[in-house]
């Protein structure tokens, strides 16, 4: 719990480290992936994510996994990163 | 904040050898210090009769499997196991290991552990053991994920059947796993509990015996990996095909002096662990993927694409 803000900070595996920086650079790489899907993803105060797709439709996640998890919900399908359209579009 | 007590998982299809393994385990001198946690199916229990020697720190879960629906009992138990142990109603413990049902799923157990908010501060997972035995092998569905969740895995009943091509197919479904051929429980408590880093040089052998359409890939990356872009894959990989992952082990060469050592049962994900050294000369990060409907190229070429994102942004 953060004494400040009295949010719960994420203890997810993969963001344990690196602070402020690594989040924004997270959020950079994100956002070239989710783009290929028609959303965008952004960084709220170091606290939690907003998730946005094309329409208009906002939800706030907390940390990396529940972006792929709402990500799959506003889209209403599986997001799955061994799709080859989807390698070829990173390459 | 003091160390953690680590929490071992011994799991097995039913009638492996769960109990013998765990009864003579803890005849051995060096496992004087242990609490034993046993979940049991049906109304009565019978295997906590044959644990007597550790009778105060033997805790037998209430009928019900525990991956399914107990999960709250044992967070319960582990923490009232701590409150037992500071009022000195028990004697000291260093650590605990569980005893499974026969047809629990590992994932969840190990899921308590790392995210239950008091568990997890005073506990942490130390190893999953799975026992097989040589006469019944991997028949069913439940016996293939407990060993695929496995850091060991204890073949038993060498002395009634060969074990031979069983412990290929083990090798086969699960290289991240070290394989002890015991008989009636004699085994060194240091060979089932102890050891360092994995060793994930061994290739998967060519032969790759489909178990419930189950197989292992283990892949090798010269490139060092970007742990931003890698944890991004990992997580999205996961949340699309959690259930068809049954375990992620590796060693990750981010950059470090040493690598990073990943180790996930199924959707659930050990917090990454740095360690100090390579366990040899050869640095290259070392995956071990094991799963259905996994094939190999389209797992290289999609982590390459996103590592090529971390190190182009």
């Amino acid at each position: 719990m953060c004494s400040l803000c009295g949010v719960l900070l994420s203890d997810h595996w993969a963001e344990g480290e690196g602070g402020r920086r690594a989040r924004l650079f997270r959020v950079a790489l994100l956002n070239r992936v989710l783009d290929h899907f028609g959303l965008s993803l952004g960084d709220w105060s170091g606290r939690v994510y907003v998730l946005r797709d094309r329409t208009g439709r906002a939800v706030v996640v907390d940390n990396l996994g529940a972006v792929w998890a709402e990500a799959e919900r506003l889209l209403g399908r599986r997001l799955d990163p061994l799709d080859p359209e989807l390698v070829a579009a990173l390459a | 904040m003091p160390d953690k007590l680590p929490v071992s998982i011994v799991t097995g299809f039913l009638g492996s050898g769960k109990t013998t393994l765990l009864s003579a385990l803890l005849r051995h001198p060096a496992m004087g210090e242990t609490a034993v946690i046993v979940n049991e199916l049906g109304e009565v229990g019978i295997d906590h009769h044959l644990l007597r020697r550790v009778d105060e720190r033997t805790v037998l879960l209430p009928s019900g499997c525990l991956c399914c629906s107990l999960r709250g009992d044992l967070a319960d138990e582990l923490r009232d196991l701590l409150s037992r142990r500071t009022r000195g109603e028990i004697p000291p413990f260093r650590r605990v290991v569980l005893e499974t049902t026969g047809l629990a799923d590992p994932a969840p157990i190990v899921n308590t552990l790392l995210a239950e908010p008091v568990v997890k501060h005073h506990y942490e997972p130390e190893r999953v053991i799975a026992t097989v035995d040589a006469v019944h092998g991997l028949r069913q569905p439940e016996s293939v994920k407990q060993a695929a969740a496995a850091d060991r895995l204890v073949v038993t009943k060498t002395d009634l059947a060969d074990a031979g091509e069983l412990e290929a197919r083990l090798r086969a479904l699960n290289p991240a796993a070290e394989i002890l051929e015991v008989s009636f429980g004699e085994v060194d408590p240091e060979l089932v509990f102890g050891g360092n880093a994995p060793d994930l040089r061994e290739p998967v052998p060519e032969v790759r015996h489909a178990h419930d359409g189950v197989v292992a890939h283990s892949l090798l990356f010269d490139e060092p990996l970007d742990w931003t872009a890698f944890g991004i894959w990992l997580t999205m990989l996961l949340q699309a095909r959690g259930n068809e992952i049954l375990r992620v082990k590796g060693l990750l060469d981010v950059g470090g002096e040493g690598p990073l050592l990943l180790n996930a049962v199924q959707h659930v994900v050990h917090p990454p662990e740095h360690l100090e050294a390579w366990p040899d000369e050869d640095r290259r990060s070392r995956i071990v993927f094991i799963g259905r409907n996994l094939a190999e190229q389209p797992l290289r070429a999609s982590l390459a694409a996103f590592n090529r994102l971390g190190g182009a942004a």
